[in-house]
């Protein structure tokens, strides 16, 4: 059994959900905000790793990210971290493949809400962060665990971003890619384990959110 | 100065939006309702956002309590503008129960600077048996309370009310009016309050701010001008400003002239030359397109076509005077068109208005 995979990949998993959600609430709540050009614009962006085949969301990062890419040579000159096979590289691109999952329910809990409970806050002396995270958040708290229930699975069950971005260095190699070298090396009593514990793992994590988003959603209507 | 007007608002507002421009100079003093009447669309909630910083780009000037909340050089942010608005739907906040919707307000409040106490509030509403309900159970009269007692706690200087009945029943209302009646009592701070509903301005307000097309008709005092006021088709009249020419005691009728033109009406107990107002309901003025010297109508006045309002039983037709005074006529929709006035070019026909009654309004005349 590969413990060190599974755990990066949930290590991976839960870093990425909460960089999406620090990151997806401004912009999600800036696309509910109206409708204009450029916001038809970035939503498409955002929605964009829907459709495309991961391997070439992974391929251009790759491009980008590697050292000869604008962004890594940028970065290299910089000081800052290399992005191609390391954690670091990992997050990014995993951030950038599941934004849609977490930015989607926010922004729909968002307009569904409107303007009005925040103009209520407003005249009752809340300013904006304050009015934010006391009435808006509580009030869409069931999207908020959609989001990042979405934004967990996603990442853990993700390979094709992973395989271009982080190959399968001791440093990256999550979960899936373990499955997949054990597959390939005809040792399937590895892989049999590994799958298991990711079916039986994912399923408790749906379950609880599943059930908490129930509590959640009973919490804000009753 | 009075003390009344140095806890007041003075404001002046000027916003343009797409089809829309509201353009308004107002005060509101402390210690009383005013009640903003006037037709949909008139801008009347356009006007308490404007006042509470929930509009953008509004220009102008808002001075509350002898604090600038709005000149050229600056607009407060909403929440720092120390006011209390009621919504329509009251807009309570639903992960939160009552208590907490009470106290949301009042937390913001420096503890020194609190001017309502919340046991207080809470028994003068009668609040006290709901205060751990989840909102969404209440009824829409309680809502509307809760919505008060929030508004209240916030320790406002200016308190905003946008048509707080008017998602009520009718038993509903009933019971809320007497707490909006008993408000100046405990409360100093300037009432602005928007309504529909006659009934309840001529229970509430002292003052009137009447608004048409984003700007004021008239303002003064609600006894004055609530007979001129129609919040509905219907009711809709005008008030044409005349002077006392001439008292006929054999008939009982004074003359009033009025642009030139001479209305007879009940007699009037004024000296000659003073002014009068007269209260001309809509339906009671048809027009013509000629002049009818010979007939027995008497009040008969020259007009120019301003505007044509379609509404559900025929038209509105909104008529100004030789010196611009507005006058209102109900026509069908038939008479309409047989005298050809549902084109476009119509606007700025010269026509005949002619009137079928007239009252008499109270004196004291107040210009807007």
């Amino acid at each position: 059994m590969d413990w060190s995979a599974l755990r990066l990949s949930g290590e991976l998993a839960a870093v990425t959900t909460l960089v999406l959600l620090v990151i997806g609430t401004p912009l999600a709540w800036w696309l509910a905000g109206g409708r204009s050009t450029l916001r038809s614009v970035v939503e498409t962006i955002v929605a964009l790793p829907l459709v495309l085949p991961p391997t070439v969301l992974g391929f251009y990062l790759l491009v980008v990210m590697g050292p000869r890419g604008p962004i890594g040579e940028l970065l290299d000159d910089l000081g800052g971290p290399k992005l191609v096979f390391t954690f670091t590289g990992l997050v990014v691109a995993s951030v950038l493949f599941s934004l849609p999952f977490v930015v989607q329910p926010l922004r729909n809990a968002f307009r569904a809400l409107g303007r009005r409970p925040v103009e209520a806050a407003a005249t009752l002396g809340a300013g904006p962060v304050d009015r934010f995270l006391t009435v808006v958040v509580p009030s869409v708290l069931p999207a908020y665990v959609t989001a990042a229930v979405l934004a967990f699975a996603h990442t853990v069950g993700e390979f094709g971003v992973v395989l271009m971005i982080g190959g399968s260095l001791p440093e990256t190699r999550v979960a899936s890619i373990a499955v997949w070298e054990a597959v390939e090396s005809l040792d399937y009593d590895r892989a049999h384990a590994m799958s298991a514990v990711l079916v039986a793992g994912s399923f408790v994590v749906l379950l609880a959110a599943n059930l908490l988003e129930r509590r959640a959603a009973r919490g804000s209507e009753a | 100065m009075n003390a009344d007007q140095g806890r007041g608002v003075e404001a002046e507002l000027r916003l343009t939006r797409p089809g829309f421009e509201l353009d308004v100079d107002l005060a509101v003093a402390g210690g009383c309702i005013t009640s903003v009447v006037g037709p949909s669309g008139a801008g009347k909630t356009t006007l308490l956002r404007c006042l509470a910083g929930l509009e953008r780009d509004v220009r102008g000037r808002i001075v509350v309590a002898g604090e600038t909340w709005l000149d050229a050089s600056r607009a407060l942010p909403t929440h720092r503008r120390r006011l209390g608005f009621v919504f329509q739907d009251a807009s309570l906040f639903g992960h939160l129960d009552v208590r907490g919707n009470l106290r949301y307000g009042e937390r913001r409040v420096p503890r020194d600077q609190r001017r309502a106490a919340f046991d207080e509030v809470v028994a003068w509403l009668e609040l006290d048996g709901l205060l751990e309900r989840r909102v969404h159970g209440l009824s829409g009269g309680e809502r509307q309370r809760v919505a008060l007692g929030r508004a209240l706690l916030a320790s406002p200087s200016l308190l905003l009310i946008d048509e707080p009945l008017s998602a009520l029943d009718a038993a509903a209302r009933e019971r809320i009016l007497p707490w909006l009646e008993d408000l100046p009592a405990r409360f100093a701070a300037p009432v602005l309050h928007v309504s529909h509903s006659l009934r309840e301005v001529a229970r509430l307000a002292r003052d009137l701010v009447w608004l048409e097309d984003g700007r004021v008709r008239e303002a003064g005092p609600a006894r004055e001008l609530l007979p001129l006021v129609g919040s509905t088709d219907d009711e809709l009249a005008a008030a044409l400003r005349g002077t006392l020419v001439e008292h006929h005691d054999d008939d009982g009728l004074s003359a009033v002239d009025v642009d030139g033109v001479t209305f007879f009406v009940r007699r009037v107990d004024a000296p000659l030359g003073s002014g009068a107002r007269l209260l001309v309901q809509a339906r009671d003025v048809s027009v013509a397109l000629e002049a009818d010297s010979g007939s027995s109508i008497l009040n008969e006045v020259p007009v120019v076509l301003a505007r044509v309002r379609r509404v559900a039983s025929g038209a509105i037709l909104e008529l100004d005077t030789p010196r611009g005074q507005r006058l209102y006529a109900r026509i069908t929709r038939r008479s309409l068109r047989l005298l050809a006035l549902d084109r476009p070019e119509a606007v700025g026909r010269d026509l005949f208005a002619r009137v079928k009654s007239v009252g008499v309004a109270p004196s004291g005349t107040r210009a807007s």
